[in-house]
């Protein structure tokens, strides 16, 4: 191969393809993709360290907010590791609750996946379609829980609201409407020849890699694992609810669209029956505020992927550590073997079959000497003074604004 | 000499057709907008953005080079427009006609799209670049067979004269039934030529930023922009004087209005393609039309000529 016929076309960190910041670097042979270069980290937002601050009951709050998709799924992860430690029993009719909310909740992020999948190949119509009928399970949420993304369903011990007789009626019905639009998304995925074109034989990645990666979630499931922490490590109800994990053969996005596909189906199967077999009772257990030492991981079946958290508690309020990974983590890294060989045009899709949330997957990044690779560690001082530093030798001078901010200051 | 001045730059010139162009903008947005259930965007909206990115400033990047990054949009506007003068819109003829000016319309409808290449290429941003080089690509895939499918129905007409055909045909509605394999291969070229979904492969959103545009903003934006929406309607225009010559010589306000519903047939058509595909990849493209377009379009010029050869003599020379 001759390097000179080599470009290097960067994609992102700001990118229309992209919907959070990460950079590609795509090195390109005509149209085809020689190799890919990945870089994270624009996005960290020091969860895992802010969650050591605060208490449990205000870690719920911002466990949230790692990811405005999967809300729901983190705060399950982090309680069900509080509750493991504290030694609480949930009570039946609050796991059911959580249950079905997380399945409207994998009902809303697979929609938004197919609009999103359908955008990067170019067919709007599909975008605007799903997205529209996304709505309806938004809509849902928000009457069940007061909020479309955030819901705040859960405590420590239990749900935080307890469904009405006219809710569930509301929601078997649009679960009814979802089922008849899904059908016909099938419909357009298996049947619209230039979307299969585009999707066919496309980001290819075989059950080998996807064992040897550790690739998790629809991604995974699409080229045949049959691993789903619903059915592994049964939490919430899913023990006692009858269903089945959707597994596909075709190892490329043809096979993740399919599979997110026959997962819609399977959840409005879950939906509905929560809805006709949920047990009677109180919704959650009384928490202590302190959490007694110990330590705990859990791992809970996100839209994306699995999620997996680990909590160490010290008998204090606040959690001394806590460790989130989201499925982002291990399935982005599948992505270079993906693309080898595919074609440009082919990039954007990959990427977003595999459903990233950079913003959930970004953590702390040791800066290290990039060619030499040479590790060194800086405490705050040193780090400030480089930074004097540096910008002196680029011409700036902070000093004198120092001052006259400290001035103002007194 | 002033009439003519008039006739190029205000009516059916290029303000005229600038106008329409926008109208038509607006048209394929809305219809766009209805058949994926959304609301779409208000009657003015083309109009509005013309004017605010007219009011922008031009950004040239240092790299480009400025002369032909500036010259790029013109040359595109003024090409689509000098085509425009060879199409026959409502009256029996064009506004300049002579034997073999289908030709020339297709030359002339090929310009915009060289210079979408040039601008492209003479921006050297990286995204422009692959944007240029891949208008190119496509321009080799659908240029054959638009070309022999606009040029068949002349065999049968025995004129390469746009106006000889419209007139021909419109003396002869039946035989425009010959011309439907035409007619759907010349509306697949046609999308490509314009670069819009399943074709717009140059501009990928999701792929190259822009494409070939990824460098232009302003005014220079708001011609290219200008460029495209003309082209659209003089290539509805070309589609529709040749495979629809339907009320060809009414004249005046009728003949109009029938020129206007016809171009906005061919607008539906186009748009529900759009509505309805994903992006197809290069290659898929040049495969595809190669594969399937190109024969369809060999295919019509062997109807046509075997037409001509057996009925054609009774006809030839009608249309002249």
């Amino acid at each position: 191969m001759n390097p000179d016929k080599i470009v290097k076309i960067p994609m992102g960190p700001q990118h229309p393809a992209l919907k959070e910041p990460a950079c590609f670097t795509i090195s390109l042979n005509g149209e085809k993709l020689v190799d890919l270069d990945l870089r994270l980290g624009y996005n960290h937002r020091g969860i895992e360290k802010a969650a050591e601050e605060r208490t449990y009951i205000q870690n719920i709050y911002l466990l949230e907010r790692i990811c405005g998709i999967c809300s729901h799924s983190h705060t399950t992860c982090m309680i069900q590791c509080v509750e493991q430690i504290a030694g609480l029993e949930v009570p039946a009719r609050g796991r059911w609750l959580r249950t079905m909310v997380g399945e409207l909740e994998r009902v809303h992020s697979h929609l938004l996946w197919l609009g999103v999948a359908a955008h990067e190949v170019g067919f709007d119509t599909l975008l605007m379609y799903s997205w529209r009928d996304r709505e309806i399970v938004m809509d849902l949420l928000a009457a069940m829980t007061g909020n479309r993304v955030n819901y705040s369903f859960n405590l420590i011990g239990g749900a935080k609201l307890d469904i009405t007789e006219e809710q569930k009626k509301d929601i078997l019905k649009a679960v009814d409407a979802l089922e008849e639009r899904t059908k016909y998304y099938i419909e357009v995925a298996t049947e619209e020849t230039t979307l299969v074109a585009r999707l066919s034989n496309v980001g290819y990645i075989s059950l080998d890699d996807v064992m040897r990666i550790g690739v998790v979630g629809p991604t995974g499931r699409a080229s045949g694992l049959d691993s789903d922490a619903r059915k592994d490590d049964p939490y919430a109800a899913y023990d006692e609810i009858p269903f089945k994990v959707i597994t596909d053969t075709h190892c490329d996005v043809y096979g993740r669209a399919l599979v997110r596909m026959g997962e819609l189906m399977e959840s409005y199967k879950i939906i509905r029956y929560v809805l006709q077999n949920l047990p009677d009772g109180p919704i959650a257990v009384k928490a202590p505020r302190k959490i007694p030492a110990g330590e705990a991981i859990s791992r809970y079946e996100a839209p994306r992927g699995e999620d997996v958290h680990y909590v160490r508690a010290n008998g204090t309020d606040k959690p001394e550590r806590m460790r989130v990974r989201a499925p982002t983590m291990v399935n982005l890294l599948a992505v270079p073997k993906m693309l080898k060989g595919d074609n440009l045009a082919d990039v954007a899709i990959t990427i977003a079959a595999i459903d990233p949330c950079f913003s959930c997957t970004d953590r702390a990044i040791r800066v290290s000497d990039y060619d030499g690779g040479n590790a060194k560690v800086m405490t705050w001082e040193e780090t400030r003074q480089f930074s004097i530093d540096w910008y002196r030798k680029n011409g700036v001078d902070f000093t004198e604004l120092n001052k006259r901010f400290a001035n103002r200051i007194k | 000499m002033a009439a003519s001045i008039i006739e190029m730059i205000v009516f059916p010139g290029f303000i005229f057709l600038g106008v329409l162009g926008m109208i038509f903008e607006y048209v394929d947005r809305i219809l766009y907008a209805r058949l994926q259930n959304r609301k779409g965007p208000p009657w003015f909206q083309p109009f509005a953005d013309f004017i605010k990115l007219g009011a922008k400033e031009d950004v040239i990047p240092r790299e480009a080079d400025s002369r032909m990054f500036k010259l790029a949009p013109i040359l595109a506007a003024a090409a689509a427009v000098v085509a425009s003068f060879y199409i026959p819109m409502w009256g029996g003829s064009a506004l300049h006609s002579f034997t073999g000016d289908a030709v020339v319309v297709i030359y002339l409808l090929t310009i915009p799209t060289v210079s979408f290449f040039l601008a492209g290429w003479y921006s050297t941003s990286l995204y422009s670049t692959v944007g240029a080089v891949r208008t190119i690509t496509q321009l080799f895939a659908y240029e054959v067979p638009l070309f022999l499918v606009i040029l068949a129905p002349g065999i049968l007409a025995g004129t390469w004269s746009l106006s000889g055909m419209a007139v021909f045909y419109s003396q002869h509605p039946l035989l425009c039934l010959t011309n439907v394999l035409g007619f759907v291969v010349a509306i697949v070229a046609l999308q490509g030529k314009l670069e819009r979904i399943p074709f717009d492969i140059p501009e990928a959103e999701t792929e190259i930023v822009a494409g070939t545009f990824t460098e232009y903003s302003g005014r220079l934006l708001a011609i290219f922009r200008l460029a495209i929406d003309i082209e659209t309607v003089v290539g509805a225009a070309l589609v529709s004087a040749i495979f629809l010559p339907f009320g060809i010589g009414l004249g005046g306000v009728l003949g109009c209005l029938v020129f206007i519903i016809k171009i906005a047939v061919v607008m539906f058509i186009l748009a529900v393609f759009k509505t309805s595909m994903a992006r197809l990849r290069i290659e898929q493209m040049v495969n595809f039309c190669w594969k399937y377009v190109a024969p369809a379009a060999v295919l019509q010029l062997f109807i046509s000529m075997i037409l001509g050869a057996f009925i054609g003599d009774a006809f030839i020379g009608g249309g002249e």
